[in-house]
């Protein structure tokens, strides 16, 4: 029975999508992005158990994503940080000049 | 396949409610350590669906590594004792709208799907029983081309991060 594992995937992917559109701090949203990775990641590994495809493909994906979201954590602070250097504050709404 | 028993149930509620809490809480310090619980929990979850390596690399990667970056990040930019560590939302009432319509309609449409297609190609043999080494061969078989791509990936991503974080004037 996988529709459980999947129900809790796609609540905790809303909740990260909340936090994604609400979230005023750059980390905040940074971490809600997190939360939406690894909902993603429980996905693919409960399609891998409950529906045969080959083997483990399904974890191996999971695997690729976590390096990804762990290559777009370093950048995503390492912007955060320049954006503190430069504004001296890391809500979005500080971060404007690019709009018109 | 039976149902998923207490374990899986105790391990949900642990991952919404502490999902919740990091993106509503005002203290962003409150929220990492939150993030970690979560993080945690989704570990218990990939043992559960018999990914024992995912698990441990769950862990290692993302509560040893992704949420202290968070906290760095976190102490670097914001003062732990002035106000500037409070942060706010906006637009909440919007937003909630949007993500409980995202998640009734994503969870009807998971219902239905499983009704209708799913749950006849659902398989009773179980997963190779050698998890770890049968994920090693498929790095070196299958996997290869990505396994490179993504090695050449965090090579530039660490070389960003380090371009990015860097003084100008040094």
């Amino acid at each position: 029975m996988m529709l459980p594992y999947l129900a809790l995937a796609a609540i905790l992917f809303s909740i990260g999508l909340f936090g994604v559109l609400t979230r005023r701090n750059t980390i905040g949203i940074l971490m809600s992005l997190e939360l939406m990775f690894n909902a993603v990641n429980i996905n693919f590994v409960t399609f891998n158990k409950f529906i045969w495809t080959d083997g483990l493909v399904g974890q191996m994906f999971a695997i690729f994503i976590v390096v990804v979201a762990a290559a777009e954590a370093v950048v995503g602070l390492a912007i955060v940080l320049l954006l503190y250097r430069n504004w001296q504050g890391i809500d979005t709404d500080h971060v404007s000049v690019m709009k018109w | 396949m039976g149902e998923p028993g207490i374990v899986f149930w105790i391990l949900s509620i642990v991952i919404l409610v502490s999902g919740f809490m990091v993106v509503s809480l005002k203290n962003i310090f409150h929220c990492a350590l939150f993030l970690i619980l979560c993080l945690f929990s989704v570990a218990g979850i990939f043992i559960l669906l018999g990914a024992e390596f995912l698990a441990a690399a769950q862990v290692l990667i993302y509560v040893g590594a992704v949420a202290i970056l968070m906290i760095f990040a976190i102490m670097l930019t914001s003062n732990l004792a002035s106000e500037k560590i409070q942060q706010s939302n906006e637009n909440v009432l919007v937003g909630f709208f949007v993500c409980v319509t995202f998640a009734i309609s994503a969870v009807m449409l998971l219902a239905k799907t499983y009704e209708g297609v799913w749950g006849r190609m659902t398989i009773t043999e179980p997963l190779p029983s050698q998890n770890i080494a049968t994920l090693g061969k498929y790095l070196m078989t299958k996997f290869m081309l990505p396994f490179e791509v993504v090695s050449v990936l965090l090579l530039a991503a660490m070389i960003g991060a380090i371009v990015l974080a860097r003084k100008e004037s040094a």
